[in-house]
């Protein structure tokens, strides 16, 4: 089951995971969510380790929602590990964070984020926020194939 | 006035890049939008050289909206010299293209599109896919502050 995963959220807050999977779930937008309270579960659920020896990586997530501000290991270190491996470094990222820091911002692009977008205070704003998100990842955007996940043979890609 | 596009529309077809720019701005998305016809002209854009030596890479487009099958340069080729330069490389690019082809959207996450899109073949389908890509890359992505990209500064990242 956990390699239909579609979503993985990457969350501490129990609130705010709770406010996002509501408002993928209401629009019908991922059923298949996977939450990840800190940042080494995140790791052992990408990395197929741990807890999460089951799963393979043939099947990643579509997406991956990555909160910064996380126990254990930091939102970017959980960025920059999927992005060093090739088994991984396709896999569609979008930061959802409550910081407001140019500092994230900038860090975020040079690690290779596909998208950041920051959390709305107001509760009705998150929520369209995440249905927005929500939208373009899920029924828009094409998710990487099994392709984009394996050593390029030397094509110069 | 160049500085202020919000939009590079990298795209071929007449018909495309027209129906592209109405559903943009129908929906109040975005109202500088640059259209480049091939290759080439996307580039000497995005780089300031040739006709648009006067644009500078602290104003870079908010998005660029890239079709793949182009005359002179091709779309995967435009990506790859976008991402090999630090002061393009984190420019939201959407691949947005006919192309079905699986080893297309394998080779475009490879080589760093932030997301993939491939046209609707319908008309509706078609302004509606244009619409939410500008709602979620216009309105709730973050880019890079400008004067960002020009500096590779030591952070450590």
């Amino acid at each position: 089951m956990s390699h239909e995963v579609e979503i993985l959220l990457v969350e501490d807050s129990p609130e705010d995971a709770e406010l996002t999977i509501r408002a993928l779930r209401r629009n019908k937008l991922a059923n298949e969510i996977h939450l990840a309270e800190d940042g080494v579960e995140a790791l052992d659920f990408l990395f197929c380790r741990g807890a999460h020896a089951d799963r393979t990586f043939s099947f990643p997530p579509k997406l991956v929602l990555l909160d910064l501000k996380l126990p254990k290991v930091s939102g970017m270190e959980v960025l920059r590990a999927i992005r060093a491996d090739e088994r991984t470094k396709a896999i569609p990222v979008v930061v959802l964070t409550s910081s407001k820091e140019e500092r994230d911002l900038i860090d975020g692009y040079k690690l290779g984020v596909n998208a950041y977008a920051q959390k709305p205070v107001d509760f009705e704003q998150f929520s369209e926020t995440v249905r927005q998100i929500g939208m373009f990842w899920m029924l828009i955007n094409q998710a990487p194939p099994s392709g984009a996940f394996v050593a390029s043979a030397a094509r110069g890609a | 006035m160049s500085n202020e596009v919000e939009i590079l529309l990298v795209e071929d077809s007449p018909e495309d890049a027209e129906l592209t720019i109405r559903a943009l701005r129908r929906n109040k998305l975005a109202n500088e939008i640059h259209v480049a016809e091939d290759g080439t002209d996307a580039l000497d854009f995005l780089f300031c050289r040739g006709a648009y030596a006067d644009r500078t890479f602290s104003h870079p487009p908010k998005l660029v909206l890239l079709d793949l099958h182009l005359p002179k340069v091709d779309g995967m080729e435009v990506l790859r010299a976008l991402r090999a330069d630090e002061r393009t490389k984190a420019i939201p690019v959407v691949v947005l293209t006919s192309s079905f082809e699986q080893e297309d959207v394998a080779a475009g996450y490879k080589l760093g599109a932030s997301a993939y899109v491939q046209k609707p073949v319908d008309f509706e389908g078609f302004s509606e896919a244009v619409r939410q890509i500008g709602m979620f890359w216009l309105l709730i992505n973050q880019a890079l502050p400008p004067g960002e990209f020009t500096a590779s500064k030591a952070h450590g990242v």
